[in-house]
């Protein structure tokens, strides 16, 4: 098991190492001139020389790599050009919405897609299933911008329950400030939890046809025994993937329903400055979100090794 | 009176019928054998006495387990006496153990579950029934996971699983049709001793009749799901009635004849062949270890020969035999056909493969569901420069359909349409059509049934007869060897330990090894002209 971790936190690094220089090169190398792709091209000679300066352009790039690379791992991020705060300020604030809301989304679809999948895959074939591979089939289908407008109508306008947009800050409370998150991270649960139930379905069923379930079985075990005891911690490997896979959209991914309840989320913000062509703070950004990204995957190869024992023997 | 009684049971699934009217009796202490070909219905018994059905199926009848009628009881019922009254072990035991858990918890799984103790006594009650199959704790400590052992080890839990609770009959399914020879008699010695120790009814189901004849104090043998006969097995296998039951003894001995060799000249030459793998690194920054998977193999083909290669799962068979089909080059020494090199600059030498084909084990996974005959058994055309076209493709289809005994009709069906012994002579065919100098046979005849093995062991024959063949024949199975090959190679760890002609090495094994294989093999006696004491000595070895 440590030779595992050791082996996935030597890809981690060198995973991150590599984005970086990706992100970096891109951005900053890639044809064309920052500045004057930030300015625009009817900007003023001096303008565009001062933002040089500002930007660290006049040094060489692999110093500007380095120094990019130092300050990110000082958490010094630079200064937004656009907004001319520290772009380390910005992430954080965001941030702080951003990830209770993922976290919460991810937790809301967890909590409806394992038993829902659980059920459906004892249920195979039987009206049971049938409804929930229904129910799920629409819930992939619905865009979840249209059903989160929905939510906003009915609980919003109409019972009045919640707002209908905004965050009130973590500082009224931390009920305060999950009830005002609580449509985002209902509308963005649910179509994950669609498709994860299916996952979690379908992996149950591969797993309900393997010989060792029969074994189960003839030690006696019921089959709803044997589904709980053999079949469940078997079916992890493909859902840990998907829920991986959906905690790193949910992150930076929640743009439209971020824009729908007008949360200053993350998503929000990559959006804005993209616009606003404030390379600094989309560089930034990105490496977070790459950051993130990773991080996800190393704790679900932790998980997969935790479930699998097989992996943790293996290297 | 006996400990399980299945009378009249019929059953069906989704009104399809399965089993016609079952009949017979376990003792206690007594080791019964169901035998059969694939689908006659002898497994689908097993699972009916274990309330086991496929869903959709409905058995009238009666199944007594002492005072027990087993159809009559609900599934929670059922439950109770499952792994309590009734252990079973199952034929595939790579996968019959959960791969997440470790081989403790999973045979305590078996006394926790029927409330026969608490945990810690469930513990202690697993270590001494692993202790009891074979698995000491010392060696195999209860935290082992089942990747870590091998598949004779993984039966042993199977087994410990099923007789935790000293359950009063004992089902197996095929327990040892997965295994190596010498691990297959170690096994069946192990069940044999614990339904002896316990008192146990052993209701095995098997294929093999060389195991049953072993094993077994009575014998059923099944055909479309119906009892044909049954009996005492010396008095079965020396007074047998049914001409199925002939046919099953008459296949499994089947002898071929081959024609002898016209030709002395060498055509494939492997000369001081090692073939290496990988381990994985032992440290983080440290070397990868190697294994030496083939280890200085040197043997020749002659043009017209039939060798067989033996030897038990991981001796190196399959890599040699990837080694010689160019799959994969070879770390050291040279693998030649008529003097060219199999594998040259880094590919397979097309040259070659044109002249060298393979038939493969599994006859339902080793084609394309997609695609007709005609296309599945013209692929090795890719191979040749000028492949025939039109009528002289047509006619080359049809005739190799008919050599391998199928019809250029089918031609046009799909591989779904054919059995299991169909499908093995297409594969035959696809091998055939373009007159290759050598046919690498990997387990062919492995999967088939006995009487279906005889046909295809027959084609062989005839097409040695034909097309003056030259092929290698690799196989667990000795007694196959045995009748189709001109010469045997025996593979140990890599390397060969024996090689001669087949029947010199067969009736007079000169290394440990090959005399280890031989002895382990389960044979059946000798049926012709055979006393009452003669058949009932032969078939006491186990006992």
């Amino acid at each position: 098991m440590l030779r595992y971790t050791l082996k996935r936190l030597l890809s981690l690094c060198i995973s991150l190492a590599v984005a970086s220089l990706v992100i970096f090169f891109v951005i900053e190398v890639a044809p064309g001139d920052p500045a004057t792709f930030m300015l625009g091209i009817n900007a003023q000679p001096d303008t565009l020389a001062a933002l040089r300066a500002e930007l660290g352009l006049d040094v060489p790039k692999w110093q500007r790599y380095l120094s990019w690379i130092g300050g990110l791992l000082t958490g010094d991020f630079g200064t937004s050009y656009t907004y001319r705060t520290p772009v380390a300020q910005m992430i954080a604030d965001r941030l702080w919405v951003s990830l209770p809301l993922a976290i919460y989304a991810l937790t809301l679809s967890t909590v409806i897609a394992f038993p829902t999948g659980i059920y459906a895959a004892s249920r195979r074939g039987k009206a049971g299933d049938t409804a929930v591979m229904g129910a799920t089939q629409l819930g992939v289908a619905i865009p979840n911008f249209w059903f989160a407008m929905m939510l906003v109508l009915l609980f919003a306008i109409n019972l009045r329950w919640f707002s209908a947009g905004g965050f009130v800050g973590w500082d009224n409370g931390l009920g305060a400030g999950l009830w005002s998150l609580t449509l985002p991270a209902i509308s963005l649960a649910l179509p994950q939890a669609a498709i994860l139930s299916r996952v979690m379905r379908s992996a149950l069923l591969d797993v309900l046809g393997e010989d060792f379930m029969r074994t189960a079985r003839a030690k006696g075990l019921t089959r709803g025994q044997a589904l709980w005891r053999h079949g469940l911690r078997n079916a992890m490997i493909p859902v840990l993937t998907i829920i991986g896979l959906q905690f790193s959209f949910l992150l930076a991914g929640a743009i439209i329903i971020e824009q729908v309840f007008y949360l200053p989320g993350l998503g929000r913000l990559v959006f804005q400055s993209i616009s606003a062509r404030d390379l600094i703070v989309v560089e930034s950004v990105v490496m977070l979100l790459v950051f993130a990204v990773i991080m996800v995957n190393f704790a679900v190869d932790l998980a997969y090794a935790l479930v699998d024992p097989r992996l943790r023997s293996r290297t | 009176m006996s400990l399980l009684s299945v009378q009249n049971l019929t059953m069906g699934i989704h009104n399809h019928p399965v089993l016609r009217d079952v009949t017979f009796e376990v003792a206690r202490g007594e080791v019964v054998a169901i035998t059969g070909e694939s689908g006659s219905g002898k497994s689908m018994t097993a699972f009916s006495v274990m309330g086991l059905m496929p869903d959709g199926s409905h058995a009238t009848g009666r199944i007594m387990l002492d005072d027990t009628d087993l159809l009559t009881r609900t599934e929670a019922q059922m439950c109770a006496l499952r792994g309590n009254a009734i252990g079973m072990v199952f034929q595939e035991p790579m996968t019959a153990l959960n791969p997440v858990k470790n081989i403790g918890d999973q045979v305590a799984e078996t006394i926790l579950i029927h409330g026969a103790g608490t945990r810690a006594e469930a513990m202690k009650t697993a270590a001494e029934t692993l202790t009891r199959v074979g698995l000491p704790q010392d060696r195999f400590p209860l935290g082992r996971f089942p990747h870590e052992l091998s598949g004779g080890q993984r039966q042993r839990v199977v087994i410990a699983m099923a007789i935790a609770l000293r359950p009063a009959l004992l089902i197996a399914d095929e327990p040892t049709t997965a295994l190596d020879v010498t691990t297959q008699a170690q096994i069946l010695k192990l069940l044999a001793k614990l339904a002896r120790e316990d008192d146990m009814g052993l209701l095995m189901i098997t294929h093999d009749l060389a195991v049953v004849s072993e094993m077994a104090d009575r014998i059923v043998v099944m055909q479309h799901g119906e009892i044909v006969e049954q009996g005492d097995t010396a008095h079965l296998l020396r007074n047998m009635r049914h001409p199925y039951t002939k046919l099953l003894f008459a296949a499994s001995t089947h002898q071929v004849d081959l024609p002898t060799r016209k030709s002395d000249a060498s055509l494939l030459k492997v000369d001081g062949v090692s073939r290496d793998y990988r381990t994985p690194r032992k440290t983080l920054f440290g070397a990868p270890g190697t294994f030496r998977a083939v280890d200085n193999v040197s043997f020749d083909i002659k043009k017209g020969e039939r060798l067989g290669l033996v030897g038990e799962s991981g001796c190196g068979k399959s890599t040699l035999t990837r080694a010689i089909l160019g799959l994969e080059d070879v770390q050291s020494g040279t693998i030649t056909l008529n003097g060219a090199p199999v594998f040259s600059a880094g590919k397979a030498n097309l040259a070659v493969r044109r002249n060298m084909q393979v038939v493969f084990q599994d006859p339902y996974g080793s084609f394309n569901p997609r695609h007709r005959v005609s296309r599945l058994i013209t692929e090795p055309f890719y191979l040749l420069d000028d492949p025939p076209k039109g009528q002289a493709r047509t006619d080359l289809i049809a005739e190799t359909l008919e050599a391998v005994g199928l019809s250029a009709a089918d031609a046009d069906k799909y591989p779904h349409q054919f059995s299991g012994g169909q499908r093995q002579r297409i594969a035959i065919a696809r091998a055939l059509i373009i007159r290759p100098e050598i046919i690498v046979f990997d387990e062919a005849v492995s999967a088939l049934d006995v009487s279906v093995r005889a046909q295809i062991l027959d084609l062989l024959a005839d097409l040695c007869r034909q097309y003056d063949l030259t092929y290698l024949f690799i196989s667990h199975d000795l007694s196959v060897v045995r009748t189709v090959t001109d010469r045997v190679l025996v593979m140990q760890s890599g390397q060969i330990v024996e090689h001669g002609a087949t029947e010199q090495v067969f009736s007079n094994p000169q290394h440990p090894y090959t005399q280890t294989l031989i002895a382990a093999a389960p044979s059946l006696p000798d049926l012709t002209d055979m006393t009452d004491e003669a058949t009932a000595h032969a078939q006491s070895p186990l006992v």
